[in-house]
């Protein structure tokens, strides 16, 4: 089986990549266009590392293929900061060291970052459902759940 | 493996016909790209099917009934405010499979298909009496959702046959369902027990009723003595107690790490009650002035 041409978009760039029909979505970002953010875990959609947005919807990339990207609009982690300048997500994870070994964070950011453009008002409650299944082994998730809380609460305040 | 994208459900049958080895469809992907991936299926073909016209719609007909195109994700359905005011139970139901990840790609018929007595959207379709449209090389046929499931990874689809949509009666007034699971913890897990009630009232008396239980028999289970508990009665102690009774006495549930035969067959009485009590709730308050 010869490989499978893809064009997509990610974080607003298009992009081309050839793939093996049985590739993810997340091998592709990570081997064939070196956006490494996203993070193979358990390979199997039950941790979250590899978070993605497609057309908008939050997404495990190693439960998509790489070929079902075609014509999608992706967005990973290192399309969240403006440049050099880091989203408020960024900035409030790090003053709230809301991390560790930092595995388990690109898939948070994308996850929350997907949350707070649906509600931008959530209860902490929803925040802890929405991130159930982004897994982090470190943390204990309440600096996690604090910083999106803030995170939110400020940009209600510039909003 | 051969990745195919169907542009129509013939294509897509005639390709699933003519495949050898193992064929796989491809909607949601969070079942079979999960087995893709361990090395449990590999399929020789995949037919992607979410790009056939009309699979990602949620429609009413107008008789009332709803329509779920096959690549309809979890999350579509939440977000759909009539759908959830309508099958609340199945909507929620669809809606406990997995994480906010997985719902922006599972698929009510994947959950079908996937085969899993334990799957949380299966009793909970079957509570509501939902339909398949199923077709292949030799036609289209109706099937009750309860007479695809045949055991675990096991549907009653032919070779080169596929769901072509789902669909569920129309609400009709003081009638309401529910959908609850066990499991150890608060999300992310699989079915321990899950239990689905769907009824219909006449003032304060249930006039009819389905009670369905996941994951403690090798398919769910359509108990009929469970419902005829509930018939004719204004769902008062003495029913509820004979609920759980019949709930219980359907079980022939597996013995594992995740529940024990005593544990899973105890708790599918508790879990009949509790449901019943919420669809009823919801039958008293469906008047149908939100359709």
């Amino acid at each position: 089986m010869s490989n499978i041409h893809v064009t997509t978009t990610v974080n607003g760039d298009e992009v081309e990549f050839l793939c093996d029909p049985r590739e993810t979505l997340l091998d592709a970002l990570r081997d064939k266009l070196n956006l490494t953010g996203a993070k193979e875990g358990c390979g199997t959609g039950d941790c979250g590392a590899c978070s993605v947005t497609m057309d908008g919807r939050l997404v495990c990339s190693c439960l998509v293929l790489g070929a079902e990207a075609e014509g999608k609009q992706i967005g990973t982690v290192e399309g969240i900061a403006d440049g050099e300048t880091l989203h408020p997500l960024q900035q409030k994870f790090i003053e709230y060291a809301a991390l560790q070994c930092g595995i388990c964070t690109p898939g948070i950011l994308v996850a929350t970052k997907a949350l707070l453009e649906k509600n931008p008002d959530p209860t902490e409650t929803e925040v802890r459902y929405w991130l159930a299944g982004n897994l982090c082994r470190c943390t204990g998730y309440d600096k996690i759940i604090r910083a999106v809380m803030d995170t939110a609460a400020d940009l209600r305040r510039a909003s | 493996m051969d990745y195919h994208i169907a542009t129509s459900f013939d294509d897509a049958i005639a390709v699933a016909s003519k495949a050898q080895g193992i064929t796989r469809f491809l909607a949601g992907g969070t079942d079979v790209l999960v087995q893709l991936r361990a090395d449990i299926v590999t399929p020789d073909t995949l037919i992607d099917i979410k790009h056939i016209e009309g699979v990602k719609d949620i429609s009413r007909e107008s008789d009332g009934s709803w329509r779920i195109g096959i690549a309809v994700a979890g999350a579509e359905m939440t977000e759909h405010a009539a759908l959830m005011a309508d099958w609340p139970g199945v909507v929620e139901a669809m809606d406990l499979v997995g994480s906010t990840q997985v719902q922006g790609r599972a698929t009510l018929t994947g959950n079908l298909c996937n085969g899993s007595p334990a799957a949380d959207s299966v009793p909970a379709m079957v509570a509501a009496a939902m339909s398949a449209t199923v077709a292949g090389p030799n036609g289209t046929r109706q099937v009750a959702v309860k007479d695809i499931p045949t055991g675990p990874g096991r549907s009653s689809l032919a070779k080169g046959e596929l769901i072509t949509a789902l669909h569920i009666p129309a609400r009709g007034t003081s009638s309401g369902d529910a959908y609850l699971r066990f499991i150890p913890r608060t999300e992310m897990d699989i079915a321990v027990v899950g239990c689905a009630v769907n009824l219909t009232l006449d003032g304060d008396t249930i006039t009819s009723a389905r009670v369905v239980l996941g994951a403690v028999a090798p398919t769910i289970l359509l108990v009929q003595e469970a419902a005829n508990a509930i018939i004719g009665t204004s769902l008062d102690e003495a029913a509820l107690t004979a609920l759980a009774t019949a709930a219980s006495a359907a079980c022939n549930p597996i013995n594992d790490k995740r529940g024990t035969i005593e544990f899973r067959t105890h708790v599918a009485g508790v879990l009949a009650k509790r449901s019943a009590k919420i669809a009823y709730e919801r039958a008293l308050a469906n008047t149908g002035n939100s359709a």
